[in-house]
């Protein structure tokens, strides 16, 4: 052992990538490492699927008038965008790849309570992913990601059910990847790794896997109900004969309200775990930080309805649903303002993963805070079905997600290789996310707020200034996301060796080497302190 | 590596997995994953019960209707043979754990039996309904006529039928995996697998069963009983 150490070449030791070769080697694999490396792989097919729609769709918009697709086409277009980004790319994005590599050794297990379980999500993921993939090729659906009915069942001349039958089955993937990450978490905590302990991206993720757990099942059912109406056209939610199409919006959203926590919950996990690190400071108000997760899976089974104020929804559930919206925003608000104190005498540093906190922080603010304004049920009104929506939306998930994602990926992409990225291409990509984003996403506020309507492939001229600002922004954006995907990629043959904790990072996924051997530990580690314990004297200063 | 292999040969048993400390863990881990994976079943069929549970407030008379086209004898039946099998697999259970190899196949046998009547004597009531006129999912086999059909409830009655379809549906085909899980099961506990110190499969395989039996519990009154006027027999 004490001879592998002194070695200064990484690719020597024996780790979770060198173990075993060829391809059976892999797809046959239980190690939870080697399935989060599958799923990157995967998810990342997916990301740049949803992106060539997303470009699509901003070509089209550059120019008011419908020119370059006719509408039927559009409407496939911004479907397609929306499958495979939601359910293909950000609900698996954090839990499968970097969840399923940092949970187990986070808390000082050899693996997940159920490794072949987890191999078969994957599986499963894939099999949901080719349905959809060939819904795409047979000629796309366009009932918009979210399949309303009758639309969906009755009108829709388009691969409904193939599409409908892909979400089915991924769901599964997701239901099988939070019921482990939830056993797991319970039953294999090394010795002294209490609950008081955690890092906060496993709580981060626990909360996300009752809602995968609590959620999912539901949505399976529902998208069932619309693919057997839709073959057999009995009528469950068809008007005509006194079917009740809001159910299914219901049914839908009670599921998908709670899956865009699923999609940002994850994400709030990196940024407390890259905002202590980089700034060398234990985390301001841990129990809070961990509780306001749980508050959001919680309170984000209760308002669903805020999608649907102007559905022909009761009035009274409205403002239900409105008053209760309200109160998502104090959890998330906690979160921020305790990432906020804990960077608070801090020593940052600003390494990528920084950055993109950094963005984080602000972006999520900005899409936290319209989100109060789309669930105050008066100016809902008048914001329903706009840009608004649209810009409300991404700033929560390209904003959030995928910002929190790639600082995460930059963050334990040594860990996760061995190698170290570029660090000024990271910088300079991080800040390109950041300014590409804000131009493509910030002008579709102000076009939403003016009026214009979303799902529609030609527009009012008087807002083509703004959107040839968003379609700019998108490309800026597109470039952000290429750059870092050709470094990553460079860093695997020619990266820097990252030895075991470049950042010098607390957490057990730190105090083994880089990459992680098969089993992670040598000995299974005994834990004596609490998460973050970088300066301790500096929190008593604060205090 | 060399530490981890000798911490994990340490504990005996065969079927102890690589990433568990012992056997206790592990058995914990098992059955703690499969009340998790019930907790899904209940959101999955919660969905159905939800719908229903709406559409039968909107449409409560011409629910009450149909049920009267449902035959009360093959569903309390069908409930006596489930309650039955969830005592076997109960047994079942416990004759793993106390290693009792005979009792335990016998009662898997039993487990299954019951289980396979089920699913025959739900065929006969498909068959019925079939015969009947009462499939709205296949055009030509959907009636609504006769004294105890009132008009005014003929597409309302169409939506119930659909989801007496769906649910029941949706719980048979329950039972079958379940049936498959029990073969499964079957094969291992003849090549003598189980016993005191390791019968977690026959454990999570039963909390299985137990919930499915449960889910027609909740179905046989809401399908059957609502509002019937007939003669039970």
């Amino acid at each position: 052992m004490s001879t592998a150490i002194q070695e200064p070449e990484v690719q020597e030791t024996p780790n979770y990538l060198n173990a075993e070769y060829g391809w059976k080697s892999w797809l046959f694999t239980k190690d939870h490492k080697r399935i989060a490396v599958l799923y990157l792989i995967s998810i990342s097919i997916m990301f740049a699927l949803g992106g060539v729609f997303a470009m699509l769709i901003r070509l089209e918009l550059l120019t008011p008038a419908g020119d370059l697709f006719n509408s039927d086409t559009y409407n496939k277009i911004f479907t397609m965008h929306g499958v495979t980004m939601i359910f293909f790319f950000l609900i698996p994005s954090i839990p499968a790849t970097l969840g399923n590599f940092l949970v187990p050794m986070m808390i000082g297990a050899k693996d997940l309570a159920f490794p072949r379980i987890n191999l078969l999500s994957w599986y499963i993921y894939v099999v949901g992913a080719l349905f959809a993939l060939a819904a795409i090729v047979m000629g796309g659906v366009d009932t918009g990601w979210t399949f309303y009915t009758p639309f969906s069942t009755t009108y829709s001349n388009t691969f409904v059910i193939t599409a409908a039958v892909g979400v089915f089955i991924s769901g599964f993937s997701s239901i099988t990847t939070g019921l482990n990450f939830i056993v797991t978490v319970h039953k294999m905590r090394a010795p002294g790794m209490t609950w008081g302990r955690l890092p906060l991206f496993v709580w981060a993720n626990y909360a996300t896997s009752l809602i995968q757990v609590l959620g999912t099942p539901v949505v399976a059912i529902t998208l069932a109900l619309v693919g057997l109406e839709r073959a057999f056209h009995i009528g469950i939610f068809d008007p005509a004969i006194g079917g009740d199409p809001i159910l299914f919006q219901h049914m839908f959203w009670f599921y998908s309200h709670p899956a865009v926590y699923i999609m940002i919950l994850p994400g709030m996990g990196v940024i407390s775990e890259l905002v202590t690190c980089f700034s060398r400071k234990g985390v301001f108000g841990y129990s809070f930080i961990a509780g306001s997760s749980l508050g959001i899976a919680i309170i984000g089974f209760l308002v669903w309805g805020h999608h649907m104020f102007v559905t022909g929804m009761s009035m009274y559930a409205g403002l239900y649903f409105s008053l209760l919206t309200m109160l998502v925003a104090v959890p998330s608000a906690i979160k921020v303002f305790n990432w906020t104190a804990t960077m608070f005498r801090g020593s940052i540093s600003y390494e990528t993963p920084m950055l993109y906190a950094f963005g984080f922080i602000g972006l999520f603010t900005i899409g936290g805070l319209t989100g109060l304004f789309l669930g105050t049920l008066g100016l809902d009104v008048h914001l329903t079905d706009t840009y608004f929506v649209v810009a409300h939306f991404h700033y929560v998930m390209v904003g959030g997600m995928v910002v929190a994602y790639l600082g995460g990926l930059h963050f334990w992409w040594p860990k996760i290789t061995g190698k170290m990225y570029p660090e000024g291409w990271g910088k300079f990509s991080a800040l390109l996310v950041f300014a590409g984003f804000n131009l493509t996403f910030f002008p579709q506020f102000i076009a939403g707020y003016l009026g214009q309507p979303r799902r529609y492939h030609a527009y009012a001229p008087e807002f083509q200034v703004l959107n040839v600002m968003s379609t700019a922004g998108a490309s800026v954006l597109g470039l952000g996301f290429i750059i870092p995907l050709i470094y990553l990629l460079w860093s695997l043959k020619y990266g820097k060796p990252a030895g075991n904790n470049p950042w010098g990072a607390k957490g057990l996924e730190w105090t083994t080497q880089s990459p992680p051997e098969t089993f992670n530990f040598p000995t299974t580690p005994i834990v004596t302190e609490e998460a973050y314990a970088y300066a301790k004297h500096e929190e008593a200063h604060v205090g | 590596m060399a530490d981890t292999h000798a911490v994990a040969t340490e504990h005996s048993s065969p079927h102890l997995r690589h990433h568990f400390d012992d056997m206790h863990q592990q058995f914990d881990s098992a059955t703690f994953g499969m009340w998790v994976f019930l907790l899904t079943e209940i959101m999955f069929f919660g969905g159905m019960f939800g719908a229903y549970t709406v559409y039968r407030s909107m449409y409560p008379e011409a629910f009450a209707a149909t049920s009267n086209f449902m035959n009360p004898a093959f569903g309390a039946a069908n409930t006596a043979v489930l309650i039955v099998s969830s005592l076997t697999m109960a047994l079942a259970v416990r004759a793993a754990h106390l290693g009792q190899q005979k009792v335990l196949q016998i009662m898997l046998v039993l487990t299954m039996i019951f289980g396979a009547a089920f699913l025959v004597i739900k065929g006969f009531e498909y068959h019925e309904h079939w015969v009947d006129g009462k499939v709205p999912l296949f055009p030509g086999h959907w009636m609504w006529d006769g004294p105890l059909a009132p008009p005014q409830f003929a597409h309302q009655a169409q939506i119930l039928f659909c989801f007496y379809f769906f649910m029941t549906g949706f719980h048979a085909l329950h039972m079958i995996v379940g049936l498959g899980i029990m073969t499964t099961i079957l094969v291992m506990a003849r090549k003598g697998t189980f016993g005191p110190d390791y019968y977690t499969p026959v454990e999570v395989s039963g909390l299985y069963w137990h919930f499915v039996d449960i889910v027609w519990i909740f179905l046989f009154p809401l399908l059957y009983l609502i509002g019937h006027t007939k003669n039970l027999v």
